[in-house]
């Protein structure tokens, strides 16, 4: 983030300075570019990673790419997944650490995309409740990273359940919350050691009842209704189209600086104008210092990435006619929304959502804790799949998060109930690949193919038994879970030295 | 006194079902796990009325009885939710439809004469919900302040008390987890003293009653029907069901039901492995969740997977809960992960089914698959508690029961979008 913040003084400093003065004439100059945005980023490649080479052999392989392999194959080096198949299709390499998987299950690494482990961690205290920052109803500038801390004991056994990949979100009580965070859960000691590399920025906002209750009936202040969650989202998105014109106002005055610059310069270089005499001389006046840029507003600048489409959109949304109305507010204000979260009545606008492909993150089958989740029923994902829409199963819990397996498998089998023909791999994708989409990290992560990030989970029996344990968690190839080994789940900071008074008796 | 109310029911319904003289029902070819014994193959449980006459192996159906093909099917007891508002909450945040505590901030924190039966509403589309999935009966039970209120046992089976109700008082709650110390004055102490205090009076209340009338006592700390209902539970004519987390405050509060002399129920127990030998030896059942294993509060910092099977293992015996009673469907995935952290299947299934009727003094009646129970059975498509099995059909009272719930007629209504009104857009299109 540091170089993308001095960007516009870089700039400033280099356009400055200039280059060698061009002694043509200012009818023969190019047309100068205009100057970068702050908000350009160079994208980056994902660091190398080092990982053992591995081979996991002789499981049912649930590719979540549309195939299961019985008696498969896995390879895996540095980070990245080398093969994937049939035994006979592909060769376990020389020295690799062949493990037998055979009688078991292999999965992709499961994706939460919606999370507010390390914002509002275990234990619930007061200090450490660090999600919604409700002081006003539109923070787009704030960013669910700069609160994530990582000594969450939450997140060790969300691992445990296999689970490889949040979005961390900010939390609903405003209509813009701001940025989710992107993880893997290989722990760190600070969240840049957990970001997940390369992934695009999201966006938290939410409608409904939530923020008109925080603001409304808790504050008596705007929004106090629906038509006030609406107008906030048009006033800040009109703000940051404002914005965005600011800087397309300054790139303009920019380009006609450097015009006069160059002029300028050329004159003084074929000596037609004297800068040090008391009479220049005619021609054309010094331009002065490069015009500033407008001041930065990062929360602007996030709802113009939404706009842009370089900010995904994540919207927490119960009920069928919001989540018409935003795609519609969305399409006037010029943003696309990537996922609804929550969305229990996704399953009336089904064909919308799939027209306009916009992803639906919801549960099995939570309902009824308050009157937007009144509609819920167990069959919304099944039917969303079948109408050819995105759907994800979310936690929005860390005790959720544990068993997003089971969860696919309840939502599953709700489908099958009312003769749905939902497939093993695609209530898999429920919670690896679409929600991989949701994230825009799909083509990094999400499904077993070669070239991804080797994010990969061995199960002891189908994962969609309420039986299942996850076996083995592999993260960037790195085997950040075994249940074999004593005490598994890693002991987090807080929870040390908890229990020196207790009987050393078993795992915890 | 404890079981008048359903044998005052059952003889109501007698006479009606004498008139009619119903088929019996014969479920046959199933496997029956009757909830306190081996599992019975190619079982045929016969149903009549409103009990199961008989449960036998490869038995015949008796003439005249409608048959019902079970093989390959799971037949179980059906399951109790307990420690569950259900009845009394419809939408959370909607507080007009909210009666397990009262809505006041500031309503006394004693409050046992607060009695589930004056909310329960059994029209509550939460109860098919329930029982879509299995759930037949349940403890409703009530929530806040120090001391709840009373829960009862209901059948969740008809739209007026009197086909539902089997036990008006199934047990006194009080809640020792944070929000009840928070109410009782924010620390332990200053809440077990408050609940001292209460039983305390309460026991002097039912030693002099005469004096109490003519207002010869002492000043009471609390209101006389609390006082009426706290002495009822002094005499032991219902449980206490404690709720609390940390491992010492269970010994407080085994501690402090030995002092007092009542029946007790521990609820929540995330630490109650680190005690289980203690609890096994007070003899007191643990209703609990065992899917609980974050440290959610600094009280239950030990909370883990297998506290389930630890208990057992100590000789506790165990109820299992779940979170909500919007969730009362999910009590099998419960018993599913409890299983899975080493309970052993058959204890599971009576932590669902017999347990809960023999702590709330219904199991005469209630729990097994046997001859002369109630017939509330569950036919399965396959395990009971795994999570691609569903209910394929649930008897309460020996009555098939629908399993429509407002959720399935949603679905229908939504399964073809052809169907659904959609303004201008909807309308057919002008040739």
């Amino acid at each position: 983030m540091t170089p993308k913040r001095l960007f516009p003084l870089l700039l400033i400093a280099a356009v400055a300075c200039g280059g060698p003065p061009d002694a043509r004439s200012a009818a023969d100059l190019e047309p100068p570019a205009p100057p970068p945005l702050p908000w350009e980023r160079q994208p980056s490649d994902p660091p190398a990673v080092a990982s053992p080479l591995v081979a996991l052999v002789g499981g049912t392989v649930m590719t979540a790419a549309g195939r299961t392999v019985e008696d498969g194959v896995v390879v895996m080096e540095n980070g990245r997944l080398h093969a994937v198949g049939a035994r006979d299709e592909v060769p376990v390499p020389d020295g690799a650490e062949v493990i037998d998987v055979s009688g078991r299950f292999v999965t992709p690494g499961l994706i939460d995309d919606h999370s507010h482990m390390g914002v509002y961690p275990s234990p619930h205290v007061r200090a450490t409740a660090d999600g919604n920052e409700m002081v006003d109803p539109v923070t787009p500038g704030m960013r669910a990273a700069d609160a994530f801390w990582p000594q969450d004991p939450q997140l060790p056994r969300a691992v445990a359940g296999g689970v490889t990949t949040i979005q961390v979100l900010p939390g609903s009580g405003n209509l813009i919350g701001g940025a989710g965070a992107i993880v893997k859960l290989h722990l760190g000691r600070s969240v840049s050691e957990m970001e997940f590399p390369g992934a695009p920025e999201t966006l938290k906002m939410a409608c409904g009842e939530n923020p008109k209750r925080v603001y409304g009936s808790g504050r008596q202040s705007a929004p106090m209704t629906r038509m006030g969650n609406v107008h906030g989202y048009r006033a800040a998105f009109q703000d940051a189209i404002e914005y965005g014109r600011g800087f397309e106002e300054w790139q303009a005055e920019h380009q006609s600086w450097q015009r006069d610059r160059q002029r300028y310069d050329a004159a003084v270089a074929a000596g037609e104008i004297d800068p040090n005499a008391a009479d220049p001389g005619d021609g054309p006046s010094d331009p002065g210092p490069a015009p500033l840029p407008p001041e930065r507003d990062f929360g602007l600048e996030r709802l113009l990435g939404a706009i842009q489409g370089r900010v995904l959109v994540q919207m927490h949304c119960y009920r069928a006619d919001e989540m018409a109305r935003m795609i519609e507010v969305g399409q006037e204000l010029g943003f696309r929304i990537r996922s609804f979260h929550h969305a229990v009545e996704a399953y009336k606008i089904r064909d919308l959502l799939a027209r306009h492909d916009v992803s639906v993150s919801t549960w099995a089958d939570w309902w009824g804790f308050k009157l937007e989740a009144y509609d819920t029923i167990e069959e919304n994902l099944p039917l969303l799949t079948q109408a050819g829409a995105r759907g994800i199963l979310h936690s929005d819990s860390a005790m959720l998060v544990q068993r997003l397996n089971q969860e696919a498998a309840k939502a599953m089998t709700a489908g099958r109930r009312a003769g749905i023909p939902i497939t093993e791999d695609q209530a898999l994708r429920w919670i690896t690949i679409n929600p991989a989409w949701a994230l825009g990290i799909h083509e990094q992560t999400g499904s077993l193919e070669a070239g991804k990030m080797a994010d990969v989970v061995v199960w002891n029996r189908n994962p969609f038994s309420v039986y299942a344990r996850a076996d083995l968690v592999f993260i960037d190839g790195q085997r950040v879970y075994d249940r074999a080994a004593p005490n598994p789940v890693y002991r987090t900071d807080f929870e040390v030295g908890q229990d020196l008074e207790l009987a050393p008796e078993g795992d915890r | 006194m404890r079981r008048c109310t359903l044998t005052l029911l059952a003889s109501l319904l007698a006479a009606p079902a004498a008139a009619q003289a119903p088929a019996p029902i014969a479920l046959v070819g199933g496997t029956v796990l009757p909830g306190d014994g081996a599992p019975i193959e190619d079982a045929t449980v016969v149903i009549r009325g409103d009990r199961i006459v008989s449960v036998t192996a490869g038995g015949a159906a008796p003439a005249g009885a409608e048959v019902l093909d079970c093989q390959g099917a799971t037949i179980t007891p059906g399951f109790v939710g307990t420690q569950v508002p259900l009845g009394l909450v419809e939408i959370g945040l909607e507080p007009s439809t909210v009666d397990e505590a009262p809505e006041d901030d500031d309503a006394d924190p004693i409050r046992a004469s607060f009695s589930v039966v004056d909310g329960y509403n059994p029209t509550s589309t939460l109860i098919p919900v329930a029982r879509r999935w299995g759930v037949t009966s349940v403890v409703s039970t009530p929530s806040g302040g120090l001391v709840s209120g009373t829960s009862a046992w209901l059948d969740l089976r008809g739209a007026t008390l009197d086909r539902l109700l089997v036990e008006e008082r199934a047990a006194l709650h009080v809640d020792l987890g944070d929000g009840g110390i928070r109410e009782g004055g924010g620390a332990r102490s200053s809440a077990l003293n408050r609940l001292r205090e209460a039983f305390d009076d309460a026991r002097l209340y039912r030693q002099r009653r005469a004096s109490f009338d003519r207002r010869g006592l002492r000043e009471l700390s609390i209101s006389r029907l609390d006082l009426e209902r706290m002495s009822e539970a002094l005499g032991g004519d219902f449980p206490v069901v404690v709720r609390v987390s940390r491992s010492h405050d269970i010994l407080r509060v085994l501690a402090f039901a030995r002092e007092q002399g009542v029946r007790l129920v521990l609820a929540g127990a995330e630490e109650g492995w680190m005690v289980a030998a203690q609890i096994a030896a007070a003899d007191v059942p643990v209703i609990l969740q065992p899917m609980t294993n974050l440290p959610a509060q600094f009280s239950q910092l030990h909370a883990r997977y297998d506290n389930a099977a630890l208990l057992h293992a100590a000789g506790v015996p165990l109820i299992i809960t779940t979170e909500g009673a919007h969730e009362l469907r999910n009590l099998r995935q419960e018993a599913g992960n409890a299983v899975a952290s080493g309970l052993p299947a058959d204890v599971a299934l009576r932590a669902l089914t017999l347990e809960p009727a023999r702590v709330f003094g219904v199991d005469d009646d209630y729990g097994t698959i046997a001859a002369g129970r109630v017939a509330n059975l569950v036919v399965w498509t396959g395990d009971p508690f795994e999570v691609t099995t569903w209910a394929r059909q649930v008897f309460i009272r020996g009555e098939s029961v629908p399993l429509t719930t407002r959720q399935t007629q949603l679905y229908e209504r939504y399964r073809d979008l052809e169907q659904v009104p959609r303004g201008l857009r909807g309308l057919p299109r002008a040739p």
